[in-house]
């Protein structure tokens, strides 16, 4: 293991090792130290989204859904089936399967672009060092001309309903639980929140779920966020607004949580408590004494606008970083990081940034919601295309939700594209695509989608927007 | 196999170089020392010739970036098997973007409104990505078109008719609208300006003129040119005989030849005499060396050559470096008298003029002589009245007897 290294990134998640590879594709020799301990013991690299958020949890949503369908839908379709029965060992398996396919990837991508691979943990040093510790505990200075800190974020603890791992878990526990909880209490309806209260609803548990706020999904435009909430509610998700959790305590093998909202005191008994109020950055450890790289008042890494940190040579990217936590937007910095390493022109376009809830049905926006739009002063239109007029949409038996889009009433520029539905996460992708080019409302009308698709509807709302909808009402 | 090219070993006094403009793009076969890019730095162009034959695969410094020795330009996919495919795809390619150049710059909106209003799209100035001309930006055309000069008597209909706007800055300037250009220097330019600038602050500068009587030497011309041409392939100018009447000179008075450096003066013992050529890009001073050991042939073929390379920008910056005395003609453009400015470190310039028939008094009597009026500007810090007046006066009396070129008189 040499000591001198062009690039030497800590965290290996999914900020840190497209930088690394990045890196190495640039022919830099580039070093990348992580030190993800997994529930067993071993180490893999891939950080908290391929161990212990995004891809495990996409694993266990399909699998619910499946097991969901198969109990509430097959019947319309003419299938019949008897003794649906679950066995969640085995969902878990495949779960833990899928994680191993992918972390053994990162492992082979990194060692594909020349990075060195190094597990353990990392500390930056002033000047341009790095102290790496090993598994076994030796210590070791390393140095680089170039350090990117990667070192992403954790659930945010909740003083009242402190982890336990066994009563009360956090998401990563929530992921991994080994039986059907009989009464699931989940702390904070957003994306983390609501996509477990549905992974386990789907599997038969009853899902309390907490939110402190009065308004659902703040962060979405309301339309959008009024119809998740009907949706969520017509499934039986117990979601109950403004109710600001006071303590939990573990009485005879449930918790009990006691919340108060406008109405005065309550509380419920759970059998698991899921605390998934957000996220805050990880950087414990991370930083020695004299590295020149401040923290802001939240502790998020200060970075400018191409993530160079105060510190000569050190850049920060990912969710230790300012900016919406989502692993695409870590990624991109990652690579813009590497690139303006290798001396090259990069930038991330921060005003295109896709969000996605991998609920069903999804939820997946991009660009200026209409309560932002609006509050801007700009005259706007809109146009709303429902998934119940299109084809596609109901021969999946999906046909709930809708696209609205956002557009500038003068020059025709879409601002903001809101899908609630069946793919949301895949059709938002052509959204992002026309918004990075400026594209106006019009030119998705002039753009040829295929039918019958889903992506029509987006064709369909922006026909809408001008009054020209064939297959929709124009409203 | 991938090669890395990289900006050449840039000479010593040159600290980097301008990326001017890439001849070939990304995708285009290129076979071995083809000139890939040129690279501008104070003095001269420099063409960088690809290495071996293959594939441009990646540019990675593009034009106008300041570079420097060593740098990587570009990525080169190495394999002269693959450029005639490589050729045949991008061939196809590039014409094809070319004829859709205008197609695909316009929003598919943007090209409906285009086509509607029969806007011409070059009017508009594109804000989307790489330039892209968005419906916004149509829109926008519109309205401000629609807004200015809008006449208060006609009623809404008129909204829509395209004003007659000045397109083009330099039409406009034609009209007399007082519109103004403004270009940056080129790199080249500036270098001229600053050491021009510099000479006048550094040195004690000033002019001495005299007048030569040219007679002489266009008699010797005329009878010998031909036979000139015909033995030696070049042809007899008058250049040759001011270099040598000037080495003549500057043996009598080697003050002109030397140079402040510090505090101490110092004197050349060779002679390298820098004869100015004017190109479109600037002022270039090539200098002929040890021009004593030259024969009248060398000089008039080294000068050719020079004017030639200076043409066609390949002088390289060993050619424009150093020389002791520097020698300008005004003459060819029309110049009777002048004060050239000295080509620093030096401490001389010989400046000639334009030929022109005068009436001269010769043994009491007026006739009519080829003139020319000479100049010398010098640096008064090493070079005295005396000295500078002899110098001239020197070169002069050589000029109209020019048999005392053979007796080194």
């Amino acid at each position: 293991m040499a000591d001198n290294y062009d690039v030497i990134v800590i965290g290996a998640g999914p900020a840190g090792y497209p930088a690394a590879i990045r890196a190495g594709q640039h022919k830099l020799k580039a070093a990348i130290i992580d030190e993800w301990k997994n529930r067993d013991g071993t180490s893999a690299f891939g950080g908290t989204c391929l161990n212990a958020g995004c891809i495990p949890s996409k694993a266990l949503l399909e699998s619910s859904e499946l097991y969901h369908k198969a109990q509430v839908e097959f019947a319309v379709h003419g299938i019949g089936v008897s003794d649906i029965s679950l066995d969640l060992a085995t969902m878990q398996k495949r779960r833990a399967n899928i994680v191993k396919t992918m972390t053994g990837g990162i492992t082979a991508l990194l060692k594909g672009a020349g990075v060195t691979g190094l597990q353990g943990h990392g500390k930056l040093l002033s000047g341009r060092r790095v102290e790496y510790t090993a598994l076994d505990g030796t210590k070791k200075e390393l140095t680089a001309k170039h350090i990117v800190l990667a070192s992403g974020s954790v659930p945010t603890p909740l003083k009242s309903a402190p982890i336990d791992g066994k009563y009360i878990v956090d998401s990563w526990g929530a992921l991994e639980f080994d039986a059907v909880p009989k009464r699931l209490g989940v702390i904070g309806a957003g994306v983390i929140g609501l996509e477990l209260g549905s992974v386990w609803k789907r599997l038969g548990a009853e899902v309390v779920i907490l939110e402190t706020l009065e308004q659902f999904l703040a962060i979405a435009d309301h339309q959008l966020a009024k119809e998740a909430l009907r949706q969520f509610k017509k499934q039986g998700l117990d979601i109950r607004l403004g109710a600001k959790v006071a303590g939990a305590s573990i009485d005879n093998g449930a918790v009990n949580v006691k919340y108060a909202d406008a109405s005065g005191e309550h509380a419920v008994t759970v059998d698991k408590l899921v605390v998934a109020i957000g996220r805050r950055p990880f950087t414990q450890g991370l930083l020695g004494d004299g590295t020149g790289v401040q923290l802001d008042e939240r502790g998020f890494i200060q970075v400018d606008h191409e993530c160079r940190t105060g510190a000569e040579g050190v850049w920060a990217v990912g969710d230790a970083v300012r900016g919406p936590m989502l692993a695409h937007k870590g990624k991109e910095e990652g690579l813009m990081v590497a690139d303006l390493i290798a001396g090259q022109f990069s930038e991330v376009n921060y005003k295109v940034i896709p969000s996605v809830v991998y609920t069903a049905p999804e939820i997946a926006w991009v660009g200026q919601s209409e309560e932002q739009v609006k509050a801007g002063g700009k005259p706007y239109k809109l146009g709303v295309c429902p998934f119940m007029a299109n084809g596609r949409a109901r021969a999946m038996e999906a046909p709930a939700g809708f696209v609205k889009i956002v557009a500038d009433a003068q020059t025709d520029e879409i601002l903001g594209v809101h899908i609630i539905g069946p793919m949301a996460g895949e059709l938002i992708a052509e959204a992002v695509l026309a918004m990075e080019y400026s594209a106006s409302s019009e030119d998705l009308q002039r753009t040829v989608h295929a039918h019958p698709t889903l992506s029509e509807a987006l064709h369909e709302a922006a026909l809408v927007a001008d009054r020209k909808a064939i297959d929709t009402i124009n409203r | 196999m991938s090669i890395e090219v990289r900006v050449p070993q840039l000479p010593e006094s040159v600290a980097d170089a301008t990326l001017v403009t890439w001849h070939k793009r990304p995708g285009d076969a290129v076979s071995r020392d083809e000139n890939l890019v040129d690279l501008e730095t104070d003095k001269v162009v420099l063409e960088v010739p690809a290495p071996t034959a293959g594939v441009l695969r990646e540019i990675k410094v593009g034009n106008g970036t300041t570079v420097t020795s060593g740098q990587i330009l570009a990525i080169l996919e190495e394999g002269a098997a693959q450029a005639p495919a490589a050729v045949a795809r991008a061939e196809p390619a590039v014409r094809k973007q070319k004829e859709e150049a205008g197609a695909a710059k316009l929003a598919p909106s943007a090209r409906r409104i285009v086509e509607e209003q029969k806007i011409d799209p070059g009017s508009i100035s594109g804000s989307g990505r790489d330039g892209r001309i968005t419906k916004t930006d149509v829109v926008s055309h519109l309205a401000a078109q629609a807004a200015a000069p809008a006449p208060a008597a006609s009623p809404a209909a008129d909204n829509m008719k395209k004003p007659a706007a000045p397109v083009h800055p330099l039409k406009a300037a034609v009209r007399g609208s007082r519109a103004e250009q403004r270009v940056p220097m080129t790199r080249l330019r500036a270098r001229i300006a600053e050491r021009m600038v510099q000479a006048q602050a550094s040195q004690a500068m000033l002019t001495s003129f005299n007048e030569v009587d040219l007679k002489a030497v266009m008699e010797l011309r005329t009878r010998y040119k031909d036979k000139f041409e015909k033995q030696h392939g070049a042809k007899l100018g008058f250049m040759s005989f001011f270099v040598k009447a000037s080495i003549e000179a500057l043996r009598k008075f080697p003050a002109v030849n030397a140079s402040i450096e510090g505090n101490d003066i110092v004197y050349h013992e060779y002679y390298d005499i820098g004869v100015a050529v004017s190109t479109d890009r600037g002022l270039l001073v090539p200098v002929l060396r040890d021009a004593d050991a030259l024969s009248f042939a060398d000089i008039e073929k080294s000068i050719a050559g020079f004017a030639a390379k200076a043409r066609d920008g390949s002088i390289t910056i060993e050619d424009i470096t150093g020389g002791t005395f520097t020698i300008t003609n005004g003459g060819v453009f029309g110049s009777l008298m002048s004060t050239p400015i000295i080509n620093t470190p030096q401490s001389a310039i010989l400046g000639m003029h334009k030929i022109q028939e005068r009436p001269m008094v010769v043994d009491g009597a007026i006739v009519a002589r080829p003139m020319m009026y000479l100049a010398l500007t010098y640096d008064h810090r090493i070079i005295d009245g005396r000295e500078a007046v002899q110098f001239l006066v020197g070169v002069k009396e050589t000029l109209e007897d020019p048999a005392r070129l053979l007796l080194q008189l």
